[in-house]
């Protein structure tokens, strides 16, 4: 009961800051609402079981990666804006109509695969049995460290390649 | 109907709605963010279908959290570089590349 309630607070707040960083004027007042969606998606995560990721969804994304933006917005001072940047009307209207059509997609596909889903489904028992037994952090790492380990190693080279491209881009010229 | 219904309900529109993001506004860095909302999006998702068909999906959650921590480093230096060049970040003024 209480956690239906959480999660109508969180869908609502998720959804509210979406649209009204798609909306708002200020790219900084944007950001700020995305930094509100990230929060009730982790609210959203906690309620699905999923604790590490929730911490994780904090720390790295709303803590790390929207600061980067939030630096990045202020360093090229981009916070006062007197015109709104959204597109004309004609526009508009074909984005929303094709942001719509992507949804009903979306829907049709994710039933699908729910329906499978359901059916040969672990069930909150086996969930909170495992979860009991190794712990929130130990049933990501489990599978992480054994069956992905090369796929995880891979995602530091990653990170790396991407550290030295963004240095090298942003760099300032040699005059 | 549970709680994973209406996830995957509220997922497709957080998605949708950063599609919509994308097509309607004109400044880079609001489209990167709405990319960064779609990406959360499908994280949503993959913790949903964790829930029954095993938890392997968090991990690629965190490979998902990986790939967008590295778009947004690169994508943000190729706006700052850019935005060396032109002084503004709207993408209809980029267009020395469009035929």
């Amino acid at each position: 009961m209480i956690a239906d309630f959480f999660f109508v607070l969180f869908a609502v707040m998720a959804i509210g800051g979406a649209t009204a960083m798609v909306f708002a004027r200020n790219p900084l007042a944007s950001l700020l609402y995305l930094v509100m969606a990230f929060f009730a998606l982790s609210g959203i995560f906690v309620l699905l079981d999923a604790h590490f990721i929730a911490a994780v969804n904090l720390i790295v994304y709303a803590g790390a990666i929207l600061v980067l933006f939030l630096f990045v917005i202020m360093l090229l001072n981009l916070g006062r804006t007197e015109k709104s940047d959204l597109r004309g009307p004609l526009y508009r209207m074909i984005g929303i109509v094709i942001a719509g059509a992507f949804f009903g997609l979306l829907l049709v596909m994710l039933r699908g695969g729910h329906a499978t889903s359901m059916a040969g489904g672990m069930g909150q028992a086996t969930i909170d049995a495992m979860l009991e037994s190794q712990g929130a952090v130990g049933i990501v790492a489990e599978p992480m460290f054994r069956s992905y380990l090369v796929p995880f190693e891979i995602t530091s080279l990653l990170l790396l390649v991407a550290i030295v491209g963004a240095i090298v881009l942003a760099r300032r010229k040699a005059p | 109907m549970e709680i994973e219904t209406y996830t995957l309900i509220l997922s497709a529109l957080l998605f949708a709605i950063g599609t919509a993001g994308v097509l309607l506004r004109r400044n880079a860095i609001i489209m990167f963010m709405c990319i960064e909302l779609m990406l959360n999006s499908v994280n949503l998702t993959l913790v949903v279908f964790s829930r029954s068909l095993g938890i392997e999906a968090q991990v690629f959650v965190f490979f998902v959290m990986a790939v967008a921590a590295a778009e947004a480093a690169v994508g943000l230096a190729i706006i700052i570089a850019i935005f060396r060049h032109y002084e503004l970040v709207d993408v209809d003024r980029f267009n020395l590349l469009k035929w």
